[in-house]
């Protein structure tokens, strides 16, 4: 059982005010990054309904089958996470710090997949740039769907960089015991991110990988 | 810094002796020593845009460009824009003054994320390390609004660094909106309903609302310009089929509140100076309020009117012009309670009221004109003329400004434990007052003549405005250097201020000037509305 005394903040009255104040301030960060992508959603929106058919065809040259392997990860990473937290609550040390290391592993893991489709991509010569190899009547707008292509995967994936990141701080600090019943904002607020991020994943991929009907 | 307030006098401990040296400043979680961190940066930032403007004025001194070339000039008031605007004007209320009195006036000893509010400081530092990089390396020649596709493709000044500057001061205002909200929902002492907060919370309130929503979406947009000229790729690039007019429409997305930003602190301001300087309950508290957050909400409903003439459809461009007029609605609200206010008053002008009596006056005409750009067809007529150039600079210099002046001299005995000198100050605040309306008036008729913004050459027939204009800028810049100067000297010769000079109401001043560092020897319990100052004086005499 991790029974670390946790000191309440001078600027709070008791626990139950800090965890309060904690996790409403994290919703609010999670309402700013829902605005911070909303902005690419709404370029996919208008450039979708705009250039429907470059959209599909663009789409068919993304990888479907890593991109369900990697939705599957991630939801599973979802899992784990939620499991750690629970873990965190009922005081199972061991378990907790299991399933922030399993939560570690399937991130990277989706990010490792998510590498190996970019390199194919560059290979493939679908990178947007002065070398896009798409030519034809579609070419321009189909290299407009990898600039938001790119543009989503690539903030998505640096979100999930920094998540890894700070699963590995919060890991460390549940092997040394920080945690238990009484103190458990922080991987709390951590799953709150970690799902955020996952959901955006599960936008992302129907959106990206499964227009057109294939 | 603000260091030399320190006086071997001073006996009771505060925050400003508790601990002295650089360390002490520089990793502060004292939500007061970050709002006076902020202090010194955006006054820097302050004088560099106003260099700019004065540089500005000089050359349309003259029909010829007799200073500085076509190119250099684009560059000037792209420079003042986005300095004034992104590193002074969004900060400067909220993280200065807000920053400073929010845990104050709701009797908590803090914000709610010390570490937060620290680190919002630096990021605010790093984002001006890479405007003044981009300034001092050749300058940026946009216009601070970075349109697409001149920014994307055609620009081959500093727009990178500018961008990334504007980038990271966005996060750094998020941090202190998200601060706020956490902090005046969870921290209010007892007894403090929200129908007790002070409306310099509430207008911070929704400027926080604001901030948290706005600031991401021009974060992203900004961002896409860096990756689409970093990396060669067109997200907004015409010749892939992407749209230009996507780019104004995020932009002014986050764009047009921010002059909510701007502006609702600075009311909020007025509405606690005009009623400790009329002695009187604010009229109409409630509606006041509730206004501040009906701006907030029609303030993301009009961006279009920003686009009219850029190519959106005629049906929207309609709807936008009838909500533009519709923030008409809380922005009177607010006129006519503060002046019911006034009424019947027992009315002093002290410097904060000169002030917020000139915000009053100034922001009526900067609203009316708003209504008159609001109207599809004098737009079109005035559009990028100075006409607009004058009606922003009413709101944002005329509201903004006189407004964060007022708050800065209203509390500045708290911040302080000095009082400034009162004659001079209402000398430089009567001097700001007329040196900006000799500035921007002429401008209403320079643009309705048609004359074009962004241009260093005009035709000869408008050179009586405009030297009027530059003019009036000199005496401005003298009404803001002198503060600057009678408030620095106060710092070591004003005379001590009490726990309450203006004999006010609000937490704020129930605590010694200036402050302990934990703000409140006990929690105070709250057990009237705000502002009962009649009340008050009955009590007394």
């Amino acid at each position: 059982m991790a029974t670390t005394e946790h000191v309440v903040a001078h600027q709070f009255d008791d626990a139950e005010q800090q965890h309060e104040a904690s996790t409403l301030g994290m919703w609010l960060f999670l309402v700013t990054e829902i605005l911070f992508f909303g902005g690419l959603f709404l370029l996919y929106v208008a450039y979708r309904v705009t250039y429907p058919e470059a959209f599909v065809d663009g789409s068919h040259h993304l990888d479907l089958r890593l991109g369900t392997i990697n939705t599957v990860i991630l939801i599973g990473s979802s899992l784990t996470m939620a499991l750690g937290v629970h873990a965190a609550q009922v005081g199972r040390q061991r378990a907790l710090v299991g399933f922030l290391l399993l939560t570690i592993v399937l991130g990277s893991a989706f990010l490792v997949i998510k590498g190996f489709e970019y390199a194919a991509k560059f290979e493939h010569g679908l990178v947007p740039g002065p070398g896009f190899a798409l030519t034809g009547p579609l070419g321009p707008q189909v290299e407009l769907f990898f600039c938001i292509y790119f543009a989503m995967t690539a903030l998505h994936a640096i979100h999930m960089v920094i998540g890894v990141g700070v699963l590995a701080v919060i890991a460390m600090m549940a092997s040394r015991g920080a945690f238990g019943p009484a103190y458990f904002t922080p991987v709390e607020l951590m799953g709150l991110y970690w799902h955020f991020v996952d959901v955006v994943w599960i936008f992302l991929f129907p959106l990206l990988y499964l227009i057109g009907g294939r | 810094m603000d260091t030399q307030v320190t006086n071997e006098h001073d006996r009771q401990e505060h925050y400003l002796n508790v601990d002295y040296g650089i360390r002490s400043w520089l990793l502060t979680r004292d939500h007061k020593r970050i709002a006076l961190l902020y202090l010194g940066s955006i006054t820097f930032m302050f004088f560099l845009g106003g260099i700019f403007a004065l540089v500005i004025r000089l050359e349309l001194l003259t029909p010829a460009g007799d200073i500085v070339g076509a190119d250099t000039y684009n560059k000037l008031f792209t420079m003042h824009g986005v300095i004034m605007i992104f590193f002074f004007l969004i900060p400067s209320i909220p993280a200065v003054l807000g920053n400073f009195l929010v845990p104050l006036m709701i009797g908590a000893r803090d914000l709610a994320f010390p570490r937060i509010n620290l680190a919002s400081w630096y990021i605010y530092s790093l984002g001006a390390l890479f405007g003044l990089w981009a300034v001092f390396t050749g300058g940026v020649d946009t216009g601070w609004t970075f349109y697409a596709p001149y920014s994307t493709t055609a620009s081959y000044t500093k727009v990178v660094p500018t961008i990334v500057g504007a980038f990271l001061v966005g996060f750094s205002s998020i941090f202190t909106g998200l601060n706020f909200i956490v902090t005046i929902h969870r921290m209010r002492a007892p007894g403090l309903t929200w129908f007790r907060l002070p409306l310099f919370i509430w207008a911070h309130y929704a400027t926080s609302v604001i901030i948290i929503l706005g600031t991401p979406v021009i974060a992203i947009t900004l961002g896409l310009v860096a990756v689409e000229r970093v990396f060669r790729i067109g997200i907004f690039d015409p010749a892939l089929g992407g749209d230009p007019i996507l780019f104004q429409h995020l932009f002014w997305f986050y764009s047009h509140p921010a002059v909510y930003i701007m502006i609702l602190p600075s009311m909020g301001i007025i509405s606690e100076v005009i009623t400790c300087f009329s002695r009187k309950r604010i009229f109409g508290y409630s509606f006041i309020a509730v206004s501040s957050l009906a701006i907030a909400l029609l303030g993301f409903l009009v961006w279009g009117h920003h686009m009219f003439v850029s190519g959106q459809s005629v049906y929207a461009a309609l709807i936008f012009s009838v909500l533009s007029f519709a923030v008409a609605i809380p922005s009177a609200v607010k006129v006519f309670n503060w002046t019911a206010t006034l009424y019947k008053g027992s009315i002093s002008f002290e410097a904060p009221m000169v002030y917020a009596l000139g915000f009053i006056g100034l922001f009526t005409i900067g609203g009316l004109t708003g209504l008159f750009l609001a109207a599809l067809g004098l737009d079109v007529h005035v559009h990028d003329t100075y006409f607009v150039v004058a009606h922003f600079h009413y709101i944002m210099v005329g509201g903004a400004i006189m407004g964060y002046l007022a708050g800065i001299h209203f509390w500045w005995p708290k911040i302080t434990g000095r009082l400034y000198p009162e004659t001079l100050a209402r000398i430089a605040a009567l001097i700001v007052f007329l040196g900006f309306n000799l500035t921007f008036f002429p401008q209403f008729v320079l643009g309705y003549l048609g004359m074009p913004r962004r241009y260093y050459v005009y035709p000869p027939e408008f050179q009586v405005l405009n030297v009027m204009s530059t003019a009036g800028a000199t005496i401005l810049g003298v009404g803001y250097l002198l503060p600057m100067l009678y408030l620095t000297w106060s710092l070591r010769w004003g005379a001590r201020a009490g726990a309450n000079p203006w004999r006010a109401t609000g937490l704020e001043w129930q605590t010694p000037s200036p402050p302990p560092t934990y703000n409140f020897a006990t929690t105070p319990l709250v057990t009237e509305e705000p502002y009962a100052y009649p009340l008050r004086e009955a009590r007394e005499y």
